[in-house]
């Protein structure tokens, strides 16, 4: 086995993660633990200031609810999410992160977070839900939060450290494994309680542009699938694994529409000018009540989107010169007063760009456009694993004791099945349009719960030693592997005794992409393509045994594209499992092509425990009217 | 080719265990070729374009070349990042240069305090308040539903 030294650090809380909910957990988590006398470790995989999805900046907050100015409560949050999700979701767990999420953002801008205010100093809105902000520093500033309350507290952080596996005692989670990028170090944290908020997955789909590109997803190549994995091979039960989120974006760079749709009201025409959510509004009677609600599901809007462009009426252009020019024309008998309204738009499109996507900034300027003279195209992207945009995907947790129904409660908010496992973010499912804001906001939530936990259960669980040194072997095996082979060809990637974690990355990538419902197979998918799906899985599942590493940079592609492979069997077994179409937008069964609300409005759980898959059915329980 | 060094510039951040570019890459690519004493990313193909080894490196000896297998040559985004601000020419293909300036902080660097100055609110560990709500939601009580 390779020479690695083992560090063991032993603490009561052990935090995953860096990003947004990762940071709230932190922050919440540094303060009640002191207060108890209780240790935090948080480990992150990259630099704090900068990992994540908001690693590069954002330029909306796209959750606030605005309580106190009376605009909207939490059950108008809660009936806006059900509705884009098709009537599936956790309504206790999508109200309680509706309820802080408005101290999230206003801890932001005492941070130092710049968000628009208006001429009477209130903040300025995108759409009913979303701020506009300079998001430039978005991350670096909620990460200073964090540290800075990690360190006030005694507590601790990790960065450059990837967490692979998890640790168990019986029933209980124990800690976990994982290995530093920077140094031949391989750590076990032993904690009491432990908070998966890895992030989502990006690269299980093949993306459309698959060279130098290849990089510029619509989510951070860097969300590999950790919290799926790590909570799944725990033994958590998940849920939603088959609401994946397919975003359409201007494209190709993925630049944001937000602000377009909605602070500059444009339309999306098709080739023809023909506007797809006026001439295609008959389909969305096809669609149950969710067809009839505004604001329309986002999955329904792509469908009548993608139906134009199975028709060969695309390209579908963001009507970015008509917009503006719309905006202008209310200036037209005051010219001063236009040259400045446009200096502002155009800045403002621009900022759009360079907080959040700076590549279309660079598209853009590389194909010379002015979006005041020239329109620009938009597509629908591949596939994502978001539970907190418009996807679900994410582990099944306990809801808040005074909003879930007896069902969903089992002690401690945002616990999962496993005891001590909690999950924020990404990590936990059925809870939607949470975006950056409620992410962080659920983060604090989980973070106080699992003081709460540890407090009840303030055991240090057993590690067992030897089970810690399979662990070891099997996470290092890749780096063995080249070790004993790689001299034997003459090229380092091609060996028959081994394959390269970038290739393994592409296998899955095609299988994903041709049977799944990817961008190639028009989204479209049913029950046979999956079950072919599934078979060339497992050939690849065998063949991770055969991963090899050169170095700690590719140890760490072997395990993230192991974690994409596990997101992707329990994503072909839920949709295989759901016998219907409920997100056309996102996929469609053509073998079930139909909304079935007798016998699937429900969610689907999945559990994977000794080797075997559990698929069930779990009623959808309402608590807002 | 996404983010790549101008070996000009790049002085291997003077040969301390670490360049800026490898401490904040979110993916890992940036790396140190201690002989040459050179930085360069190791996968531009698996680059996100989100520049944050751009904006730290202190020579400004990175910059961004669009991703050739979508985007026509001769465009450049060059961010200039501050305390308070950051500032960017956007160079087109047709030579065209638009310079924009926003802000990125409303506060110093460092100075964030982890209670937002709300203060510790709420002590009772059994509360669906977090510690500094309600007043940080600027609201008297924490919303929930009626059963």
């Amino acid at each position: 086995m390779a020479n690695f030294e083992t560090v063991e650090v032993t603490t009561d809380i052990l935090l995953c993660g860096g990003g947004m909910a990762c940071c709230g957990a932190a922050v919440e988590a540094a303060y009640w633990a002191a207060k108890n006398g209780l240790k935090v470790t948080l480990v992150d995989k990259a630099a704090m200031d900068r990992s994540g999805a908001v690693a590069m900046g954002l330029s909306a907050i796209n959750q606030y609810v605005d309580i106190n100015s009376g605009a909207n409560t939490c059950e108008d949050y809660v009936r806006y999410v059900r509705n884009d999700l098709m009537g599936i979701t956790r309504e206790d767990l999508v109200y309680d992160i509706a309820r802080h999420v408005d101290s999230s953002v206003h801890l932001f801008e005492k941070w130092g977070l710049p968000i628009w205010l208006d001429a009477d100093g209130k903040y300025v809105h995108e759409g009913r839900w979303q701020l506009m902000i300079n998001g430039e520093s978005y991350k670096v500033i909620v990460a200073e939060a964090a540290k800075n309350a990690l360190t006030k507290y005694g507590h601790e952080y990790f960065e450059r450290v990837f967490i692979t596996t998890p640790v168990l005692d019986g029933d209980r989670i124990a800690g976990a494994c994982g290995f530093s990028t920077r140094e031949d170090k391989f750590y076990v944290f032993k904690a009491k309680a432990v908070l998966a908020a890895m992030g989502g997955a990006v690269h299980v789909f093949k993306p459309r542009s698959s060279g130098e590109g290849l990089g510029r997803a619509w989510y951070p190549p860097w969300n590999s699938g950790s919290s799926l994995y790590f909570t799944l091979i725990a033994g958590a039960e998940q849920t939603c694994q088959e609401v994946r989120f397919i975003p359409v974006r201007f494209k190709d760079a993925y630049g944001p529409v937000g602000a377009w749709f909605l602070l500059f009201k444009s339309r999306a025409t098709n080739a023809l000018g023909g506007e797809y959510m006026v001439d295609r509004k008959d389909e969305l009677a096809n669609w149950g009540s969710y067809g009839a609600v505004k604001p329309i599901p986002a999955n329904l809007r792509n469908y009548l989107g993608m139906l134009d462009e199975f028709e060969g009426k695309g390209p579908i252009y963001m009507r970015t010169e008509e917009a503006i020019q719309k905006i202008a024309n209310q200036y037209a008998d005051d010219p001063k007063a236009f040259k400045k309204k446009m200096k502002e738009l155009e800045a403002e499109a621009w900022e759009d760009f360079l907080d959040m996507t700076i590549s279309q900034a660079i598209l853009w300027a590389g194909t010379d456009v002015q979006p005041e003279e020239k329109k620009s195209e938009i597509a629908a992207a591949e596939p994502y694993f978001i539970g907190s945009h418009s996807g679900a995907s994410g582990a099944w947790v306990s809801g808040p004791k005074d909003l879930a129904p007896p069902e969903y409660f089992w002690g401690y908010e945002y616990m999962s099945t496993v005891k001590g496992m909690f999950c924020a973010g990404d990590a936990s499912g059925a809870s939607s349009h949470k975006f950056s804001s409620g992410s962080h906001a659920e983060g604090r939530a989980a973070g106080k719960s699992m003081v709460r936990f540890v407090l009840d259960n303030n055991s240090q669980p057993a590690v067992d030693a030897a089970k810690v040194e399979e662990i070891k072997k099997s996470v290092l095996k890749p780096l063995d592997i080249f070790a004993e082979f790689g001299g034997k060809s003459s090229d380092p990637d091609i060996n028959p005794e081994f394959m390269k974690p970038k290739m393994f990355m592409f296998r899955l990538q095609k299988i994903m992409d041709e049977y799944a419902a990817g961008v190639t197979a028009g989204f479209k998918t049913n029950q046979w393509k999956l079950e072919r799906a599934l078979e060339l899985l497992n050939w690849l599942k065998e063949d991770s045994e055969k991963l090899a590493a050169q170095d700690l940079h590719e140890l760490m592609r072997c395990h993230e594209n192991i974690q994409r492979m596990w997101q992707a069997e329990v994503h072909v077994r839920t949709i295989l499992f759901r016998e219907e179409t409920r997100w056309p937008g996102y996929y469609f069964r053509n073998d079930f092509p139909k909304l079935d609300e007798a016998n699937w409005k429900c969610f689907v759980n999945a559990t994977y425990k000794n080797g075997q898959w559990e698929m069930k059915k779990v009623p959808v329980l309402s608590i807002v009217d | 080719m996404p983010s790549y060094v101008i070996l000009e510039k790049c002085d291997g951040c003077k040969g301390q265990d670490k360049t800026a570019c490898m401490y904040i890459c979110p993916n890992d690519l940036m790396v140190l070729d201690k002989e040459k004493m050179k930085a360069w990313n190791r996968a531009p193909e698996m680059c996100w374009e989100c520049y944050n080894c751009v904006k730290i490196c202190p020579q400004q000896a990175i910059d961004v070349r669009g991703y050739a297998d979508f985007v026509p040559m001769g465009a450049s985004c060059v961010p200039l990042r501050g305390s308070e601000d950051i500032m960017w020419t956007v160079k087109f293909r047709s030579g065209q240069v638009k310079r924009f300036k926003f802000p990125i902080r409303t506060t110093a660097e460092g100075s964030a305090v982890p209670d937002g100055g709300f203060g510790e609110v709420c002590t009772d560990l059994a509360s669906q308040c977090l510690y500094n709500e309600p007043d940080a939601l600027k609201l008297k009580d924490l919303p929930t539903v009626k059963k």
